[in-house]
C-alpha cells in the first residue's frame, strides 16, 4: 500500500520543486494564454477603442456589444458564411477529400504515395502569407493560372466567387491533416474484415459503409472537430479577399479584425471574440456527446 | 458443388518470397481436405491464392470447371473463415449471417428467413440478437460459419479454424466441423499446422513444406506410411524413430540390431530406419536398450532406450506394463510399421 504521502507526490521530488518544475510552463500559459483570453471577456464589456477619449479612458458598458452584434447584420452575415465555410471546406471538403486520398493511397507503391503525401502535407506546412500568395496568383484576374487553364482569362475569381474560392483554398490547404489521420486509422482496420467484404462481393462504397466506417468512426468525430475548430478560427481568408467583396466573404475572424483594427472597436471585437468562442465550445460539446454515444 | 483444380500454381510476393511453387491439386467435390505444414510453408498462401485474395504469378484455379483464376474474389463463389472470425462488431449475429445476402441486396425478410435457417443448423438461433462481442469464442466461430454458409458458395475456405479456441471447446468445435462439413457436404479447405487437427478432421490431407506437397493422402495413409522423413517427423503426437542404418549381408544393420531388409537394396547402402513408438513392443528378437526414462502420455506412456550405439529409440507402452528405468528391453515392431528411407534425399523406400 503506498502511503498518502506517496500518492501526493509520486515523482519524489517534493511540493516545492515540483512547483518549481511547471512554474515556467505555468507562466507562460498565463501571460499568453489566460491572461490575453480574461483580458478580451473584460474589455468585451467596456466601450474600448483604438484611439480617441475612450481608448485613454474605457468605460463598463455592460452586455450592450453583445446585444449590438446579436442584432448587427454584418455579424448575422458572417455567422452564416463562417457556418457555410466550415462545412464547406472542413466538414465536407477536407474530410472526404482526405479520406479519399487515404483510401486510393493505401495500395499503391509506397514510392508514389510518400510523393503524394508529400505535396499534400507541403499545401499544409507552408505559411499562410506565401500559400496566399501562389493562389492570388493562380486566381488572379490578370493572366491568372485558372482563368487560362478554363479559356476564361479576365474571371476575376476571388471577386466573382469568393466564398467558394475560400471554400476551394481552406480545402486544398488544410487536406493533410485528416489525410495524415485517415491513413493511421485505416491501417487500425483488420484485414480479415476488408477481406471478408471483398469475399462476400461488397462494393468499394460497401467495404468502406461495412467494413471501414465502424472501425474509424471514433477517427472521424475526432478529426471533424479538429478541423471544424480550425477552419472556423482561421484567419487566411483576410490574406485572399479581406472579407470583400462588399462583406461577401468576411468569416468572423475577419470580421473581429477588421472592426477592431479597421474601425478601432477594440470592446465590440472583443465582445464577438467571445461569442465566437461560445460557438466553438457548443460545437464541441456536440461532438464530444456524438463520440460518448458511440461506446 | 464443385471441386477444385489447382494447377502449375505459383504465388510469389513483391518481396521475391516464392511461398506456393508449381503446385498441382485436386480437391474432389465434398471433400474436407487439409493443408498441413509448419508456419511458412505456403498454406496459407494457397488458401488465399484458391479465394483470390492473392493473385497468382503463373498457374490456373479451377472451381466447379470454371476457370476462376481471373475472377475476383467476390465473383469465385468460394466462402472464407478467417482465423479471427471477422465477424462486424456494429452488427448483430443475425447481420453478420446475412451480409452477404445484404451486400446483394437481397429483401430484408429474405436476410432474415436466411439468418433464421443458417442458425438453426448452428445452434445460434438464441443469440441472433447478440452482437459479436457479447459471444464466447465457440459461439463467434460458429456466427462466422454461419455467414460462411449463408454466402451459398460452393467451395468453403477456413483459416486455421480451431486455433483461437481454447483446448478443451477445440474437441467440440472439431468434432461439430467435421459434422457440419458431412451434413452440408460442401467442398471444404482448410489450414492447419496442427497434426492432429489435420488427421482428425480431414478426408484427405496434403503435408506442405516450402511451397510444395511432400505428401498427399488419407490421414491414414499419411500418418502409416509417410512419405519421407520430413513428413515423418512432422505427423504423429510422438515422434516417429528415425534411425540411420547401413545394408549388411542382406540385413539392415542399425542400433546394434539386424532387421530384415526390404528387396532390392544394394549391400552398403546407407538407409534411415522409421518406426513409430505406438508400433513398438517388447519382444524376444530385436532391437535392445536400456531404460532411459519413462514419460506418462495418460492411458499409455512413452518409454525411450539408450541402445548399446548410443541412439534412442522410444516405444509406447500400456499403462500398466511401464518398465523400471535402468533396465534391458528388447523390443520389435509389428509386422509391416517397419519403414525404410534414403538417407540422401528422404524419401520412402518402397518393399
Amino acid at each position: 500500500m503506498p502511503s498518502r504521502a506517496a500518492e501526493r507526490d509520486p515523482a519524489g521530488i517534493g511540493t516545492a520543486r515540483a512547483i518549481g518544475f511547471v512554474a515556467p510552463a505555468l507562466l507562460l500559459i498565463g501571460v499568453f494564454l489566460v491572461f490575453p483570453a480574461l483580458w478580451t471577456l473584460y474589455i468585451g464589456i467596456t466601450d474600448y477603442r483604438l484611439t480617441g477619449p475612450a481608448a485613454a479612458d474605457p468605460r463598463v458598458v455592460g452586455a450592450d456589444n453583445f446585444t449590438t452584434a446579436l442584432r448587427d447584420p454584418l455579424f448575422g452575415n458572417s455567422l452564416w458564411l463562417t457556418a457555410l465555410f466550415v462545412l464547406g471546406s472542413a466538414v465536407v471538403g477536407q474530410n472526404a477529400l482526405g479520406f479519399a486520398l487515404a483510401w486510393l493511397l493505401r495500395r499503391v507503391r509506397t514510392g508514389l504515395r510518400r510523393t503524394v503525401e508529400g505535396f499534400v502535407l507541403l499545401a499544409w506546412i507552408l505559411p499562410g502569407p506565401v500559400v496566399a500568395y501562389l493562389w492570388f496568383a493562380v486566381l488572379s484576374r490578370d493572366g491568372g493560372t485558372l482563368g487560362l487553364l478554363l479559356d476564361r482569362p479576365g474571371t476575376a475569381w476571388l471577386v466573382q466567387y469568393p466564398m467558394a474560392s475560400l471554400i476551394v483554398f481552406n480545402t486544398w490547404r488544410g487536406t493533410a491533416f485528416s489525410l495524415l489521420l485517415y491513413t493511421s486509422a485505416l491501417a487500425a482496420v483488420p484485414p480479415s474484415h476488408l477481406e471478408t467484404a471483398r469475399l462476400a462481393g461488397a462494393s468499394g462504397w460497401q467495404t468502406v459503409r461495412d467494413a471501414v466506417f465502424p472501425h474509424i468512426r471514433g477517427h472521424v468525430l475526432t478529426n471533424t472537430l479538429l478541423i471544424s475548430l480550425w477552419t472556423a478560427n482561421d484567419f487566411t481568408p483576410f490574406l485572399l479577399t479581406a472579407g470583400g467583396p462588399n462583406h461577401e466573404s468576411e468569416v468572423l475572424p475577419v470580421l473581429i479584425y477588421r472592426q477592431a483594427l479597421e474601425s478601432g472597436r477594440l470592446g465590440y471585437a472583443s465582445a464577438m471574440s467571445s461569442l465566437l468562442l461560445v460557438g466553438n465550445l457548443v460545437v464541441a460539446l456536440v461532438y464530444l456527446r456524438l463520440l460518448r454515444g458511440r461506446a | 458443388m464443385a471441386g477444385i483444380d489447382v494447377t502449375g500454381l505459383s504465388t510469389v510476393y513483391p518481396n521475391g518470397v516464392r511461398a506456393v511453387d508449381a503446385l498441382d491439386l485436386r480437391v474432389t467435390d465434398g471433400e474436407l481436405f487439409a493443408l498441413l505444414g509448419p508456419s511458412g510453408c505456403g498454406k496459407t498462401t494457397l488458401l488465399r491464392t484458391i479465394a483470390g485474395l492473392e493473385p497468382p504469378a503463373t498457374g490456373t484455379v479451377a472451381i466447379g470447371s470454371r476457370d476462376v483464376t481471373a475472377l475476383p474474389p467476390g465473383r469465385r463463389g468460394v466462402a472464407m473463415v478467417f482465423q479471427d472470425y471477422a465477424l462486424f462488431p456494429h452488427m448483430t449475429v443475425a447481420e453478420n449471417i446475412a451480409y452477404p445476402l445484404r451486400v446483394r441486396r437481397a429483401p430484408k425478410e429474405r436476410q432474415r428467413e436466411a439468418a433464421a435457417d443458417v442458425a438453426r443448423g448452428l445452434s445460434l438461433s438464441a443469440l441472433l440478437d447478440r452482437r459479436p462481442g457479447q459471444l464466447s469464442g465457440g459461439q463467434q466461430q460458429r456466427a462466422a460459419l454461419g455467414r460462411a454458409v449463408a454466402a451459398g458458395a460452393d467451395v468453403l475456405l477456413l483459416d486455421e479454424p480451431l486455433s483461437n479456441l481454447d483446448a478443451r471447446l477445440r474437441l467440440e468445435a472439431r468434432t461439430f466441423l467435421k459434422r457440419l462439413q458431412h451434413d452440408l457436404a460442401l467442398t471444404t479447405v482448410f489450414v492447419t499446422h496442427d497434426q492432429a487437427e489435420a488427421l482428425a478432421l480431414a478426408d484427405r490431407i496434403a503435408v506442405m513444406e516450402a511451397g510444395r506437397i511432400r505428401q498427399l493422402g488419407t490421414p491414414r495413409e499419411v500418418f502409416q506410411r509417410p512419405g519421407d522423413t520430413f513428413v515423418a517427423n512432422f505427423i504423429g503426437s510422438t515422434p516417429m524413430n528415425l534411425v540411420d542404418g547401413r545394408v549388411r549381408d542382406g540385413r539392415v544393420e542399425c542400433a546394434g540390431a539386424r532387421l530384415p531388409c526390404p528387396p532390392g537394396l544394394a549391400e552398403g547402402t546407407p538407409v534411415v530406419v522409421g518406426v513409430r513408438p505406438e508400433y513398438l513392443s517388447v519382444a524376444d528378437d530385436g532391437i535392445t536398450g536400456r531404460v532411459a526414462a519413462v514419460e506418462n502420455l495418460g492411458v499409455s506412456s512413452l518409454v525411450t532406450l539408450d541402445c548399446p550405439d548410443g541412439t534412442l529409440i522410444s516405444l509406447t507402452v500400456p499403462e500398466q506394463d511401464e518398465p523400471a528405468l535402468g533396465r534391458s528391453l528388447t523390443v520389435t515392431a509389428a509386422p509391416g510399421r517397419l519403414l525404410f528411407y534414403d538417407a540422401q534425399d528422404g524419401r520412402l523406400l518402397d518393399g
